[in-house]
């Protein structure tokens, strides 16, 4: 199962990573933000989507639009992990269709409870 | 002190002497109207007209001179050694928090490697530790073969000789980490001294506005600002004193309890 990691800061997508592979998702690719992400998403058969909200270029919410708003892509699992912590905000990614929505600073626990949580429903 | 007496004047309007003459002629003005001597009513508004630039003018050039000297005090001349220090305390600012971004994104990635190198050490002695305590186990019920025993005798004998050297190597990883955070220290100092040149900064701007804004009531001149709302949609970073904030939620707990609110 392939994921798909998407933040501006490196650091940031290397923690992510090393939390993912303790989950046992081994088989992840980084971008660092939404116009490098989107053809990969397109092109790449990714099963889940972590991303972050604010990027230069294409923000992790346009990303979001932009994946529900594709045929192919409109079912990808996503999950925001942001610093964004606006009510405003968090209702309009609800409302957009985000699968989850974890805030920074996060710890380990709380990342493994969302990603669990996300494919229990889907299963 | 001498900036004070300048704002009490701004704030009281005209000089006496303008006010007394505006009061003369303005009764002279209403008593020629009244004795239809209209020629010389004329000249009155004109005269008035003067005075009031006149008072103006007098006015903006005695603001327009403070700002100079703010200006000046604004540290911005970089023609003497003092101030030349000033200035590129000034515009080296943005280096400075460039070398906190560098100095912090090193350390945290020397803090990841130094993890992923030592968690696969850590990962294999716990796997070698559980599976000779399962065979020791089975020892100690009398379950092993004289062959087995003699090889389970072999891996005790490596493992102690591999947990010595693999306890060492994490031991030393930790160490690193710890030197690591040694960033915080020269970072810290850096960001304080660029929040004290912000603050000196936001003094004098805040003086130079407060003139600024004075010029503008003298000569009824009002800006269109338009306000520029940032755009939530493509993001503001992270919320600071999000617990005195309405609008904001505090941490994990606020965006599970405000999503199940709203039923996702």
């Amino acid at each position: 199962m392939k994921i798909l990691i998407v933040d501006d800061f490196s650091t940031m997508r290397r923690i992510i990573k090393n939390l993912l592979r303790d989950l046992g998702f081994t088989n992840t690719d980084e971008a660092d933000d939404g116009n490098t992400a989107l053809p990969m998403l397109k092109s790449g058969k990714y099963a889940f989507l972590v991303t972050d909200w604010n990027m230069p270029g294409m923000s992790g919410f346009d990303l979001l639009k932009a994946v529900r708003a594709d045929d192919s892509l409109k079912t990808l699992p996503v999950l925001m992990v942001t610093a964004e912590a606006k009510r405003d905000q968090i209702v309009a990614a609800a409302q957009a269709g985000v699968n989850g929505y974890v805030v920074k600073p996060f710890t380990a626990a709380v990342l493994k409870e969302k990603i669990e949580k996300i494919f229990e429903r889907i299963q | 002190m001498d900036r004070m007496s300048d704002k009490e004047k701004v704030h009281r309007g005209l000089e006496p002497e303008v006010t007394e003459k505006l009061r003369q002629q303005s009764a002279e003005l209403s008593k020629s109207v009244e004795n239809g001597d209209y020629v010389r009513a004329m000249t009155l508004i004109n005269e008035l007209g003067e005075v009031r630039d006149q008072s103006l003018y007098r006015e903006v050039g005695r603001l327009t001179r403070t700002l100079h000297e703010s200006i000046r005090n604004f540290q911005i001349d970089p023609r003497s050694a003092e101030q030349k220090e000033v200035l590129s305390m000034m515009t080296d600012a943005s280096d400075r928090l460039a070398y906190v971004v560098q100095m912090t994104g090193q350390a945290a990635n020397r803090t990841m490697d130094l993890v992923e190198e030592n968690m696969p050490v850590a990962r294999a002695m716990r796997d070698e530790a559980s599976a000779l305590r399962d065979d020791w186990q089975r020892l100690r019920r009398r379950e092993m073969e004289p062959a087995e025993f003699r090889e389970l005798y072999g891996r005790i004998d490596n493992f102690f000789v591999s947990l010595t050297q693999d306890a060492e190597t994490i031991y030393g990883g930790l160490s690193e980490i710890l030197l690591a955070q040694d960033f915080q220290d020269l970072t810290g100092q850096v960001i304080q001294r660029v929040t004290t040149l912000v603050k000196d900064v936001e003094e004098q701007m805040l003086s130079l506005v407060v003139m600024a804004s004075h010029v503008d009531q003298l000569t009824g001149t009002v800006h269109q600002i338009e306000s520029e709302e940032v755009s939530a949609e493509q993001g503001v970073g992270p919320q600071i004193k999000a617990q005195e904030r309405e609008d904001v939620v505090s941490g994990q707990d606020g965006v599970d309890d405000l999503l199940s609110s709203l039923g996702f």
